[in-house]
């Protein structure tokens, strides 16, 4: 036990260095931004308005507001402050809604879509992998092509034509949203339904993606192991081959995990397109709402947010990886 | 080296690959020679025009004229101007005024037009019917007239100062021109895009830039990697501490948020082309920086890198001559996917609106932005976005089944 708890702290050291050095990257770069968001905001609630020292006033006021007028280390801490009580400041584009409220309505949808689609894409892309790596011979044939074409097909394109095949073409699902646009969200079936609707094309958009890669990952690692020492000692053991598989299988999964560790972030990155293809009330489309409107509070916390997400999956995953390998423990404990 | 190229190019993936990635950079060499066109010009007033063959009607009027005798003519010439949903839809008029349903036939065009022309009246309301609905059948109406003329149409001049029409010249129904004669024709075989402007010639530009912003983005990447993981994994120590702990903290941060801190700081003003591509190069070196690294920790205590070393070999000799020789094949298989990545990249960064700005060229993730902003998908106008994905996926296959092919040629474990 002694050996994994060293691994689990040295990843959890891991994980707040990581969380400290992506929280300064996500503050410093949208702020050098050329260009004075608050005057962008000021010269549309000035609209109209001739006198030039009530705009100023107003130019004041929300400087003050928005605390673009002190340094920008003081900016830092203070936003450090605000962050940790939850407080993101105030939206520029959504003015006067804050950039929290912003957040808090969009993570959900973020976590419910993201999560099972990245695991189901995991799962039926390793399924396919192992059969390919097994069967060979027509299968393999078959799914390598596909897999590989799959892999490379752009998030947002498989989206695109999801959409236009079964939302536009035989309209069996609905094309946008994240439920329909004439309810309201509260517990009933028809609006669980709508949101049930609305949720397959994003979600299998995301889950077709990422089974190709998994795929091909997955059955070179299979491919490998069957060719490893170990199986043909055991195979002149005579010892059957459905046992043999399940070892074999067993130990190509290992690094399967650790190669979804590592590509989490791509694939939320994918997921994150998916959702704005399909307009889904998620973090993307947020993200993409305050990129079109200059608004680097909720562009802030957006992409803090997917960062914070993907290092807690990221480290989940590892420290269940130590779990199921023994040989982590055995390394630690050294 | 003579030998392993020609080993290469016995693998059937990778000859595949090569060959789709070769004929795209063909088109985009040799098209712009053919089509000079400057790819973002608007050619086209309105939105989406289709796919076709555009005649000048003008011309046409002045071009020579052929008689050609052709049974379905007139037959072809009905339909086209009354289809199918019109007669339903003008059926469903007539049956609502009052008509009954067995006296129509909609498949007898002198009796549905004579039934029509008896009938309709654009002042009568149909209850439940829209304002639109109304619309489309006055439109209709107007259209219908001379449906079933057969008599010549006549051009007339315009005298300029009395405004009094002469006969210039008439056009029988049998009058046909020949395309080749006729001064203007201009063959859009994608149509035209949202701004009106051709979309094979910007799709075939587009395809050059995303290639050039791939290239570069890949050399970048591929160099930083290559450097940081040889100086990581030879020298070691506290070098390879430094170079890891970055190289771990890029690989856990997503690389599309630290493109959209990235490309939204620097402003749309200042993103041109290149620039989107060396933030996407230096964004992405790490999991190069990661696979050399390994490989040459592995290469590091062979013996004839020892051998080397007691030779007294400077650093900079041994590495590129004991060790970059043998990582070389990785090196290169790393940056064909670095490559298609970056035209991944490039796309993604675009849809969200922070791709290259967009005033001098196109590149595939800004038509696909284009094509989205303006619901070409939604409006079944597939020629606008349809072709970009198919660029975008034939690209980024090819380079991963070259890469493929690559991987098992070196890698024989792999082999069948």
């Amino acid at each position: 036990m002694k050996g994994y708890r060293k691994y689990f702290l040295n990843k959890l050291g891991w994980f707040l260095v990581t969380l400290v050095f992506a929280f300064i990257l996500n503050f410093t770069l949208p702020r050098l931004m050329p260009g004075d968001p608050v005057a962008a905001i000021v010269s549309r609630m000035a609209q109209g308005m001739s006198d030039a020292t009530g705009v100023r006033a107003i130019y004041q006021q929300y400087t003050e507001l928005f605390g673009t007028n002190k340094p920008m280390v003081e900016q830092f801490f203070i936003y450090v402050r605000n962050v940790l009580r939850g407080d993101f400041g105030y939206s520029i584009s959504m003015y006067p809604r804050t950039v929290a409220s912003a957040i808090k309505s969009s993570i959900g949808w973020t976590i419910a879509l993201q999560f099972p689609a990245i695991v189901t894409g995991w799962l039926i892309g390793n399924t396919l992998g192992a059969l390919a790596a097994y069967l060979k011979k027509g299968f393999d044939k078959v799914l390598m092509p596909i897999s590989i074409f799959a892999s490379n097909f752009p998030a947002f394109g498989m989206a695109v034509i999801l959409m236009v095949i079964f939302g536009v073409t035989l309209e069996w699902f609905p094309t946008s949203g994240g439920y329909g646009f004439d309810l309201i969200p509260e517990f009933s079936w028809k609006f669980i339904w709508s949101v049930i609707t609305h949720y397959q094309l994003p979600f299998w958009s995301i889950v077709l993606v990422s089974i190709g890669g998994q795929a091909i990952g997955m059955r070179s690692m299979a491919i490998y192991e069957l060719n490893a020492d170990y199986v043909k000692y055991a195979r002149f053991m005579g010892i059957k081959d459905r046992k043999i598989i399940g070892y074999v299988f067993r130990n190509a999964m290992l690094p399967q995990i650790t190669g979804l560790a590592m590509a989490i972030g791509t694939m939320a990155g994918g997921a994150l397109v998916a959702e704005i293809v399909f307009s889904y009330p998620g973090i993307g489309y947020t993200l993409l709402n305050g990129v079109m409107g200059q608004d680097y509070p909720l562009i802030s916390a957006s992409t803090l947010m997917i960062t914070i997400m993907v290092l807690i999956a990221n480290f989940t995953i590892e420290i269940l990886y130590g779990v199921i390998d023994p040989r982590i423990k055995a390394v630690q404990a050294d | 080296m003579k030998h392993t190229i020609r080993q290469v190019f016995h693998s059937g993936k990778f000859v595949f690959g090569f060959s789709i990635l070769m004929g795209i950079l063909l088109i985009v060499v040799i098209y712009p020679l053919i089509v000079p066109d400057p790819p973002l010009r608007i050619i086209a007033q309105g939105t989406f025009f289709e796919p076709g063959i555009y005649v000048n009607v003008y011309d046409s009027i002045t071009a020579p004229k052929y008689t050609l005798n052709l049974e379905e003519a007139a037959a072809k010439r009905i339909a086209s101007r009354l289809s199918k949903d019109d007669r339903i839809a003008m059926r469903d008029w007539l049956v609502a005024s009052g008509v009954p349903e067995d006296e129509i036939d909609i498949d007898d065009t002198a009796l549905l037009l004579d039934l029509w022309e008896t009938h309709f009246d654009p002042k009568v309301n149909i209850p439940g019917m829209t304002n639109a609905k109304r619309n489309y059948y006055i439109r209709l109406n107007a259209s219908l007239s001379g449906l079933l003329a057969t008599e010549a149409a006549i051009i007339a001049a315009k005298d300029a100062s009395t405004g009094a029409l002469t006969e210039k010249s008439t056009i029988t129904q049998s009058d046909y021109v020949n395309v080749s004669r006729v001064a203007n024709v201009r063959f859009l075989p994608l149509g035209t895009d949202n701004f009106g402007r051709d979309v094979l010639t910007e799709l075939v530009t587009a395809a050059r830039v995303s290639l050039q912003i791939g290239f570069i983005a890949g050399i970048i990447a591929t160099l930083i990697g290559l450097t940081l993981g040889l100086l990581a994994g030879y020298i070691g120590g506290l070098v390879d501490d430094i170079i890891m702990f970055f190289t771990n903290l890029f690989t856990v941060i997503p690389g599309l948020v630290l493109l959209i801190l990235i490309s939204f700081s620097i402003g749309q003003d200042k993103r041109g082309a290149t620039t989107i591509a060396i933030v996407i190069g230096l964004t992405s070196w790490y999991w190069t920086t990661r696979a050399v690294r390994a490989q040459v920790i592995s290469l590091r205590n062979r013996d004839h890198v020892n051998l080397s070393k007691l030779s007294g070999h400077s650093i900079v000799h041994i590495i590129l001559k004991d060790i970059l020789p043998y990582i070389a094949s990785y090196v290169v298989m790393a940056m064909i996917l670095q490559i298609s990545s970056a035209i991944l990249a490039e796309a993604g960064l675009s849809i969200l609106g922070l791709g290259p700005r967009t005033t001098e060229v196109p590149t595939l993730g800004l038509m696909m932005n284009w094509a989205m902003i303006y619901y070409a998908h939604t409006l079944g106008k597939w020629w606008a976005y349809l072709p970009v994905l198919i660029t975008i996926a034939l690209i980024t296959f090819s380079m991963n089944l070259m890469n493929t092919g690559l991987d098992q040629v070196f890698n024989p474990a792999l082999r069948e």
